[in-house]
């Protein structure tokens, strides 16, 4: 009676192996189980049959978000190009990687995809999934982009030496203040408003004025929590002592380097001395929208996208500012934003999505119109100033004269989605918990290095 | 003696009674909460001393929230919660019947299997699961929720336990009528397991319209997300904006706290799992 | 070839069990029974197989592999489960989880079961009323009520540091705190059941044991202990079976709340697995975690039924 049972296990056993065998399969061969839309595409950019791509973009200026202006640039771009049917997903940065991650093993992907190379190239683009689009790439675009900068082309490139990502627009990230009420306490006197620079020891000065004048419930956050915004407090940390985020090579992570540990000991002193606050389960966005509520008097996580999303709530005039640094010269973050290829074997999609790219960033009319949605500046240096003639001129001036404080672009080096983790958990071990900062540094290094 | 126990009785029902109401408003706060949080202004919210009640309500929120496909999130949690309560009902309802009234090889592995399984949590087989949907090109669709949530062996234990209440002479009777099986399942058992498939059914419904990790793992578009999702999402997206987010968990919560008042006989009526012995 | 093999290994002793399980039926009965139970379970267990069990034997197989997004990357051995003893984060991961299992199981069962009997004596309508407000939280939602509970938990416009006059004071962000803030919000989405399920139970209690022992001159207490507590102990075993579930699956509270931060302060297996696969692409790491608490947890949950069934 035994066998009866034995059977059944067997069976059982059998039936799972089969699966496994048919799951095995099937995550191998899913790029082609995608059916095509039609199948006259096989011939690949052919205009006279149709065909349907997804775009997915996470929240760049007016690109994404709420309040998305994606309807206005397909019109145009089907204007052109009826044949070709765009659909999009706005994604945002808490959940965003997850969807994607959940697409890439589901098989889901989209055809598109806009964000910035340390997603495209060094995680998506790494792991094999993305289209090369070095064709993309035409001796013009690149010289046009070489003349803007040359760390742009490079952070489009893997280490393989393929181009996963198209850029469209760049910007750096910079810090705001809240000028009436810096005017207020008395701090306008610490800074460089010419320039948008202060020294380490005025910032220390300002913040401290800012709390004695007790204007704020709090002098600034910094956030410790989330996914997002990481830029704004490597910047800080990077610039008060003037260390550096990664070597020359971007291979090693150097936050642990005499000067970052300097400056995460300052920051957690002010920490102390009330002059900022650490919030754990603060992400970018909750310290954006203490500072747009006037609750925090300076916000780390500042950039031109920013100041529009947030211009129909704040009261006051938020002034930005770069990073301050010991010797009064800022190395802020750029951001670079731009489009990818998911890899899912129908190339009449991966032609479509070239055209949609092509004609976003590279038309005459449409790129410079494609910038200025996105709230940021052009990588094409042919574009000039986008933004000139437009009401947003005066406004987007302050924030180009902070293009010269352009760093290095060091996020490139591997192991960048882990390392974003992980840097959050080292602030907050340092400024919650008050855990040692070089041992801190030190952990987070050596789990961060590729 | 008595007396004194009485005595007792009288302070400590009053004490019960203070605690009862205190926890009363404590549980029903955050409802009332969400209620009243979802039409003040940002200034309101963002102010340093609470509002108790909207002095100055606006409807800005809900015009925000419904520049979202918000009625469409909740026509999908619906499909998604009612066909996983259908099937579930269903699936459970035969396979608690059998592994509680008849005799068969294996019931013993196959009962212990289903208990060792039922407190598994999704995290553990979330990327199998992805790609399980990826060959079934499910990816990305209600179904992708439903499944899984069928395939929870919960269900099953808890019919298998209420089945066990059915008088074998029913079955026997039937027998000798010339009944079949499925005959005598749906004419004999399936009245008398009546009200614990509508326990199941109603956790069920509760537990799928709750399960914010399988609704956030399988879905990826908004076209399909659930409430729960477009809530999450809406966090994501807007952060501390509490009075846009509250107009969203307003409208998640407000259909279903309706038909639970409607009905609120059947939700807390609850199974007796007295008459069961295991 | 199987079929004689196995006869011959089973020991007696295991046939003339099986013999008693299937006393007074005949072999033809038995088989005629067998099939009709496989086609009643069928409908299920394709459910149960196909999206429980195989994901569940692929888990396994992922364990001992490097895997990532890009897909497998080699044999990793017994790497992963190595790794899992000497992460500090699992480690934590793990007390943080036995913390919440070992709280909120025993508080939400002894609780709803005060309130169950307390509400029990009680005319019907107030009666339903206090069932009625003690299952909202259920009904409203977890992600609602998660996103509520964050805003009153808010440092700077949140609802708690405004009575308090604590403005600043970051609930959630303090690893001292933040874990007991999920503990209690997980505490009022899932005692709404319980009270429900103890109100019916103790409604069923046969009244004429009470009586019989009243008369005997039993304190209330002693009429509890001895006549209703074993009366209501199937309740209680199934009021166990469900909380210990829902604290492990206390997901979305976490997700929402603090994102196991901070420091992984509120991190459980359970969010450190998903944290793994999404967060730091570690697929073969997240599954050989999946595997090792699949493990425990069958145990405690078959353990947990045994106890509870010898008790009976």
């Amino acid at each position: 009676m035994k066998k009866w049972n034995k059977a059944m296990a067997l069976a059982l056993a059998a039936g799972m192996s089969l699966s496994l065998v048919a799951c095995g399969g099937g995550t191998g061969s899913t790029p082609s189980s995608n059916p095509s839309q039609s199948g006259g595409n096989e011939g690949g950019g052919s205009t006279a049959s149709e065909v349907e791509i997804k775009l997915w973009t996470y929240p760049i200026g007016s690109w994404g978000g709420s309040e998305s202006k994606l309807d206005d640039i397909i019109a145009s771009f089907n204007a052109v190009h009826p044949e070709i049917k765009v659909t999009y997903e706005t994604l945002d940065y808490q959940n965003g990687d997850n969807q994607v991650t959940s697409a890439i093993t589901s098989g889901g992907t989209p055809d598109i995809i806009m964000e910035g190379p340390e997603r495209l190239v060094s995680n998506w683009g790494a792991a094999g999934k993305m289209v090369d689009l070095s064709d993309l790439w035409t001796e013009e675009a690149t010289a046009d982009i070489s003349a803007t900068s040359e760390a742009v082309v490079n952070a489009c490139k893997g280490t393989d030496g393929k181009y996963y990502e198209y850029p469209l627009c760049m910007t750096t990230h910079c810090m705001a203040i809240n000028y009436e009420l810096f005017e207020q306490a008395g701090a306008l006197q610490y800074l460089d408003l010419e320039n948008r620079t202060w020294t380490t020891d005025n910032f220390v000065k300002a913040m401290e004025t800012i709390r004695d004048s007790g204007l704020a419930p709090v002098p600034g956050i910094v956030y410790c929590g989330g996914t997002g915004g990481d830029q704004g407090t490597r910047a800080l940390v990077n610039n008060l002592y003037s260390g550096t985020y990664t070597n020359a090579d971007h291979t090693e992570y150097t936050a642990n380097s005499p000067e970052n540990v300097k400056a995460l000991t300052l920051l957690k002193s002010m920490v102390d001395s009330q002059a900022l606050n650490a919030n754990a389960s603060f992400v970018a966005a909750d310290e954006l929208q203490q500072f747009a509520n006037g609750t925090a008097a300076v916000t780390f996580c500042w950039n031109a996208s920013n100041e529009s999303q947030y211009a129909s709530q704040v009261q006051f005039t938020p002034y930005a500012m770069a990073f301050p640094s010991d010797d009064g010269v800022p190395e802020l973050c750029g951001g670079i934003w731009g489009f990818g290829i998911f890899d899912n074997g129908d190339q009449a999609k991966i032609d479509a999505a070239k055209t949609f790219i092509q004609f976003v960033c590279d038309d005459k009319k449409q790129g410079p119109e494609s910038v200025r949605l996105t709230g940021f500046f052009p990588v094409r240096s042919s574009f000039g100033n986008v933004y000139e003639g437009t009401d947003q001129a005066e406004r987007m001036a302050g924030f180009q004269s902070m293009m010269p404080y352009l760093g290095d672009y060091y996020n490139v080096i591997g192991n960048w989605t882990a390392q974003r983790n992980n840097w959050f958990n080292m602030l907050t071990q340092i400024l919650i918990n008050g855990e040692d900062p070089q041992t801190a540094a030190d952990a987070f290094v050596e789990a961060s290095n590729p | 003696m008595n007396n004194k126990a009485m005595g007792q009785s009288l302070g400590y029902r009053i004490f019960a009674i203070i605690i009862l109401i205190l926890l009363a408003v404590f549980f029903f706060f955050p409802l009332y909460w969400i209620i009243t949080g979802s039409f003040k202004d940002a200034i309101t919210i963002n102010a340093r001393q609470p509002q108790w009640f909207p002095l100055a309500p606006t409807l800005d929120n809900y015009v925000k929230l419904f520049k979202q496909p918000a009625i469409q999130w909740l026509i999908n949690t619906i499909i998604m919660a009612v066909g996983a309560m259908a099937l579930t009902c269903l699936t459970a309802s035969l396979a608690g019947y059998a592994l509680a009234k008849k005799r068969f090889y294996g019931k013993k592995v196959l009962f212990t299997l289903l208990v060792c399984a039922m407190a598994l949590p999704k995290q553990v087989i979330v990327i199998p699961l992805l790609q399980e949907m990826s060959v079934l090109n499910l990816n990305n669709s209600l179904l992708a929720v439903i499944l899984p949530t069928v395939g929870w062996p919960f269900g099953v234990f808890l019919m298998k336990q209420f089945s066990e209440t059915i008088p074998t002479e029913l079955m026997e009777a039937a027998r000798v009528d010339g009944a079949g099986e499925l005959r005598t399942f749906f004419s004999v058992i399936l009245p008398i397991i009546k009200p614990g498939i509508g326990a199941l059914a109603i956790f069920t419904f509760v537990n799928s319209w709750n399960d914010y990790f399988l609704q956030l793992i399988m879905l990826q578009e908004k076209a399909v997300f659930t409430i729960s999702l477009g809530i999450a999402r809406l966090q994501g997206e807007v952060s501390s904006d509490f009075g846009l987010i509250m107009a969203g968990a307003a409208v998640a919560a407000i259909p279903i706290v309706v038909v639970f008042l409607a009905f609120q006989k059947y939700f807390t009526q609850g199974i007796t799992m007295g008459a069961v012995k295991g | 070839m199987a079929q004689k093999s196995a006869q011959r290994s089973a020991p007696a002793r295991v046939k003339a069990e099986k013999r008693s399980e299937f006393s007074g039926m005949s072999r033809a009965l038995v088989r005629r029974e067998t099939i009709s139970a496989y086609l009643f379970l069928l409908p299920s267990l394709i459910f149960f197989v196909g999206f429980v069990l195989v994901p569940m034997g692929i888990c396994l197989v992922y364990s001992f592999l490097k895997m990532g997004i890009a897909g497998v990357d080699g044999f990793a051995g017994f790497d992963n489960y190595i790794r899992m003893f000497q992460d500090k984060v699992f480690i934590k991961g793990f007390w943080n989880t036995v913390l919440i299992v070992v709280v909120s199981v025993p508080a939400v069962t002894a609780f709803s079961l005060w309130v169950g009997s307390a509400i029990y004596p009680m005319r019907a309508g107030l009666r339903s009323f206090f069932r009625c407000v003690f299952y909202m939280p259920v009904v409203t939602g977890t992600v609602a009520v998660t996103v509520v509970w964050k805003w009153m938990f808010s440092p700077y416009n949140g609802l708690i540091n405004q009575i308090t006059g604590n403005i600043g004071f970051d609930w959630l962000g303090n690893s001292k705190t933040a874990i007991w803030c999920i503990i209690l919000i997980l505490f009022t989405t899932t005692i709404g059941q319980p009270i429900v399920l103890y109100v019916a139970a103790l409604g069923n209690v046969d009244q004429s044991l009470v009586e019989a022992a009243q008369v005997d001159g039993a304190t209330k207490l002693q009429v509890f202990w001895k006549i209703k507590w074993p009366q209501i102990m199937p309740t209680t075993l199934y009021v166990l079976v469900i909380t210990t579930i829902n604290s492990f699956q206390c997901f979305a509270l976490i997700q929402l709340l603090t994102r196991g931060g901070p420091n992984y302060a509120t991190s459980t297996i359970m969010y450190y697995i998903f944290d793994m696969a999404y967060n730091y692409q570690d697929f073969g790491y997240a599954n050989a975690m999946g595997v090792v608490l699949a493990i425990v947890i069958a145990i405690f949950s078959a353990l947990q039924f045994k106890l509870a069934k010898t008790d009976d």
